[in-house]
């Protein structure tokens, strides 16, 4: 019909699962196992032993003597032991004993009446049709047959049956031996297996009870070799081994006619070790060890568990040509660059096929060996030979190398790499960098790519991985750069942007009239790649020339810019005055020239930058790499102009502030204990939907509430944009005027789960209160600011509060992550078409139009035509309407 | 006995069934197989509010923030 669309892939029908039969797994076996030896003195493999070549080989040039492959090809093939007595299988504990009991001792039947059995197996051929899970009727079938205290057809008087861990099945004081439940689970009529949710052709319950046990092939456990030339088995190998070994010494004792004694202890030995052969973490079971006391990894832990097969092996993957380390900054490194160290750049190879054109630059590489930074590591001949470059051979590789050769050669400047920070929660957590070879151990990187990976320099290590391919580093440098990524399409913004400094730099050099001269200016600007300075704003008494900092900022505008904004520092007046503004917090840039307002957090600002965006979104990524690689280093040369700095004197305020300060607190309690007075004197009128304790409740937290607001306005006052914190909160780089209340005013009310604090003794939260006391202090209102100091009392309240914090983050975290993976797990293969339409995928469309609205978010202007009005506005100078 | 259509509840944006002409023309258009389409259950309470049979496709047009209508197109199933 149409090829457009890939036909449905195949899919898997059905997995059937089975238990195994003694008659399969002799089928199966290509051998009988029945020496526990492994090798002869020549080291030569024993026949029937436990590393027979029938079974596989592992060792180079020897050949299967099953399939006569080499090791690498031959597959491996099961072999056997043939149990002497049988053993219990110990993953199928708990159906053997749910069957023991649901069955006859003396018959064997279900104990079931027919009509029963019939009904039963009714409702699980229903069930099967609907595709649901038997599991219940089952375990109902169970259930009903475990009343029966007769069999209803041979009338035999059922006895209770206790199982004790780990494998042994007490009928009425007497052990049952695994030769006895056999027997029993034999004689189950296939009709009754069925009822039992069971498939006599695949899985009869007998096959629980082990009389033949299939042998792993060696491929599954393969011995080292040791450097001192001593061979060490894998543990499956030492678990065999003990097996045969008590089944031979069980054989002989009962040949012998051993006492019964000792046979039933040479039984329930051989019971321990199949069993911790299967699972070595059976609970009540002593684990099996190594001689060095290490626990042995059988079946069960080599499946198990995060670094099991699955887990680990399967769904996880490790790769070659990656590295890892500490991250920090270098503010004068471009945003799509990342500073490698020598030693991981000495390692990382690329490889490069050798052509006439690049012949001579890469025998320079390999005559430089792998010593010197821009060298060589590996040589590969065009036979595919593969040679390591030593000190000792690059003069004589050097001259061997010809056209057709590849030369791994070592990680350089430009070369382009993936960098990734855990967790990768978004697209953006892995980018494509290029390298710049640095000294130190450290991996540099621009502090403004820190919001999409989450960075900071605290210790934080990031990974890198060198693309090996021409391909992949094309499409890396296409896709994956990190100018590609500025824009995030989660909300069409930039998520790239300055963050601290590169906010307070520009505050503190756009605020103002700053009177700037040349020499200032010049070294302002002297990373940027500006020739030409504008005409000066205004000229000194001397008649120096002096520059403001908008005109130094306008320098490095794209030309051609239109924007207007109100800034972070924006006061949200009623009617905004826009270009009136009184407070310089109206942004206006014409044609690239800053007219007036100031740069902070809403024009530069990760998350938000408006500026950063309108060049992403006119200009282009390479603009808009640019702009944030240029705005950054004047922002940094900005802020170490001025200088910004933070101490302890910043959170001092007036004695008369602190005065009020003390009186709006003091009168704040005064009213809360008007309000308990009144709820104790039941005069308190409940708000509407609560009850007269909540209401008390939240009108003491509403008060105090208020009261902390009101010392901040006090504080805030006080202090005004010369004080640092206050200019990092209102420019946006950091922090809040909350923080500063906090650390100069009143900490205020502290909270466990929204309430006011309430635990603690009967009545109280502290010895230090009267029971039933509704006070502002005896339930964590802390008066004093960070720079007062708490006391006793504030400060236990302030950890309390402090702890559910670091509670709420880690449970927080754990929870929207497994959230997050479900979600990705289960959206993984969308994927937008060139229609437009979403698809998995079976071409089964998911979405007609991508987002109902097909618009790529990077690409939009927030679904505003505001770039249209303003072509129209240029051209006809008229507003639209 | 229900006093109310369920289309009418603001909500619930409008559903119909599709004519065999139009319903071709959307298949072509996404170059699709009936069964490719998103499906929906007959007992769905809408699909019983208007009707429709299993083996019909309906047509939602809902109210897009951003794209004023958006057309969705599902099968009814059993």
């Amino acid at each position: 019909m149409n090829n457009d669309i890939p036909s449905i892939p195949k899919r898997v029908g059905a997995i059937k699962f089975g238990l195994i039969s003694p008659r399969e797994v002799r089928k199966m076996s290509v051998t009988a196992i029945i020496t526990a030896d492994t090798y002869d003195d020549d080291g030569y493999p024993i026949d029937m032993g436990l590393m027979d070549l029938r079974l596989g080989v592992i060792d180079p040039g020897l050949k299967c003597k099953t399939c006569g492959s080499r090791a690498g090809e031959c597959p491996g093939h099961f072999g056997h032991i043939d149990l002497v007595a049988p053993v219990i299988h110990v993953g199928f504990n708990k159906t053997i004993r749910k069957t023991l009991r649901s069955v006859c001792r003396n018959c064997s039947r279900l104990l079931l009446d027919a009509s029963k059995k019939q009904e039963f197996l009714d409702q699980l051929n229903t069930c099967k049709e609907m595709g649901h899970l038997p599991d219940n009727i089952i375990n109902e079938v169970f259930k009903e047959a475990r009343k029966s205290k007769t069999c209803p057809y041979c009338s035999t008087e059922q006895l209770e049956i206790k199982f004790e861990k780990p494998s042994d099945y007490i009928e009425d004081g007497h052990k049952l031996t695994p030769t006895e439940i056999r027997d029993r689970f034999e004689n189950i009529p296939d009709e009754d297996v069925k009822v039992l949710g069971m498939d006599p052709a695949s899985a009869r319950p007998e096959w629980m009870i082990l009389t033949v046990l299939p042998v792993p092939p060696v491929t599954v456990r393969p011995s080292i070799t040791l450097e001192s030339g001593q061979r060490s088995e894998d543990d499956l190998t030492h678990k065999l081994v003990d097996i045969i070994r008590i089944n031979q010494r069980f054989q002989e004792n009962r040949d012998a006619g051993a006492p019964q004694l000792i046979i039933e202890d040479l039984w329930e030995l051989l019971q321990y070790h199949v069993t911790t052969f299967f699972d070595n973490e059976v609970s009540g079971v002593p684990p099996a060890r190594h001689r060095s006391g290490r626990p042995l990894k059988t079946l069960t832990q080599r499946l198990k568990g995060k670094e099991g097969r699955f887990r680990g092996s399967l769904s996880g993957k490790r790769v070659n040509f990656s590295a890892r380390t500490v991250v920090s900054p270098d503010p004068n490194l471009s945003i799509n660059e990342v500073g490698v160290p020598f030693a991981i750049a000495m390692h990382m190879t690329i490889p490069e096929k050798v052509t006439t054109r690049n012949l001579e630059l890469l025998r320079m590489y390999v005559q430089r060996g792998n010593g010197v930074h821009p060298g060589a590591n590996y040589a590969i001949r065009d036979d595919g030979r593969r040679i390591r470059i030593s000190e000792t051979n690059k003069e004589e590789l050097a001259e061997k190398i010809e056209v057709g050769w590849t030369v791994e050669r070592q990680l350089m400047d430009g070369d382009i790499v993936l960098f990734n920070r855990q967790p990768s929660l978004h697209k953006m957590s892995i980018m494509a960098h290029r390298v710049k070879v640095l000294p130190f151990k450290t991996f540099r990187l621009n502090p403004a790519v820190c919001p999409p990976y989450n960075a900071d320099f605290d210790g934080d290590e990031m990974n890198m991985h060198v693309l090996q391919t021409e391909e992949s580093r094309a499409e890396a440098s296409i896709l994956m750069q990190v100018q590609e990524n500025i824009l995030s399409p989660r909300f069409g913004g930039p998520i790239i942007g300055g963050i601290h400094d590169h906010i307070s730099g520009l505050f503190l050099l756009t605020r103002n009239e700053n009177r700037i001269t040349k020499n200032a200016a010049l070294e302002l600007l002297r990373k940027s790649d500006i020739r030409d300075l504008p005409e000066p704003a205004s000229y000194s008494e001397e008649g120096e020339p002096l520059w403001n900092g908008k005109q130094i900022f306008s320098q490095i505008l794209p030309k051609g810019l239109y924007l207007e904004f109100p800034a972070q520092a924006c006061f949200k007046c009623d009617t905004c005055k826009k270009k009136d503004c009184e407070y310089d917090a109206y942004v206006v840039i014409e044609d690239g020239e800053m007219l007036q307002g100031t740069i902070d957090e809403q024009a530069i600002g990760a998350f938000k930058g408006k500026v950063l965006d309108k060049v992403m979104k006119e200009y282009g990524s390479e603009a808009g790499a640019k702009f944030v690689d240029d705005f950054t280093r004047l922002a940094i040369r900005g802020v170490m102009k001025t200088g910004l700095s933070f101490g302890i004197s910043d959170e001092d305020i007036p004695v008369t502030a602190k005065v009020q300060i003390g009186n709006l607190l003091n009168e704040a309690e005064a009213r809360v204990q008007k309000l308990i007075e009144a709820y104790e004197a039941k005069e308190l009128e409940p708000l509407p939907g609560r009850t007269l304790d909540e209401t008390i409740e939240m009108k003491i937290m509403q008060e105090l509430g208020k009261a902390r607001d009101q010392t901040g306005n006090i504080a805030g006052k006080q202090l005004g944009l010369e004080n640092s914190a206050v200019l990092m909160a209102k420019s946006g780089a950091r922090g809040s005027m909350l923080n500063l209340t906090q650390m100069a005013a009143c900490v205020g009310q502290q909270a466990v789960r929204g309430e006011r604090i309430r635990r603690g003794y009967a009545g109280r939260t502290l010895p230090h209160f009267d029971k039933g006391d509704l006070g502002a202090d005896a339930h964590g209102f802390v008066k004093a600011s960070y720079k007062s100091g708490l006391n006793p009392t504030e400060y236990f309240f302030h950890a309390i509060g402090g702890r559910e914090g670091l509670v709420d983050t880690a449970v927080r975290t754990s929870q929207s992550g497994y959230l997050q993976r479900r979600l990705v797990n289960a959206l993984q293969d969308l994927e937008v078409q060139y229609d437009g339409s979403v698809r998995e995928t079976r071409g089964v469309i998911v979405q007609f139009k991508y987002g109902e609205d097909g618009i790529d978010s990077t690409k939009s202007d927030y679904s505003k035509p505001e770039a249209i009005h303003r072509i129209v506005r240029r051209v006809t100078g008229k507003e639209v309407n | 006995m229900r006093k109310f259509s369920l289309l009418d509840h603001q909500l619930i944006p409008k559903h119909e069934i599709m004519l065999e002409d139009e319903l071709k023309s959307v298949l072509k258009q996404y170059a699709i197989e009936k069964e490719q389409l998103p499906k929906i259950k007959v007992v769905d309470p809408v699909i019983q509010e208007i009707g429709a049979q299993v083996g019909d496709v309906v047509k939602i047009t809902r109210i897009s923030q951003t794209a004023d209508e958006a057309f969705y197109y599902r099968l009814v199933i059993a």
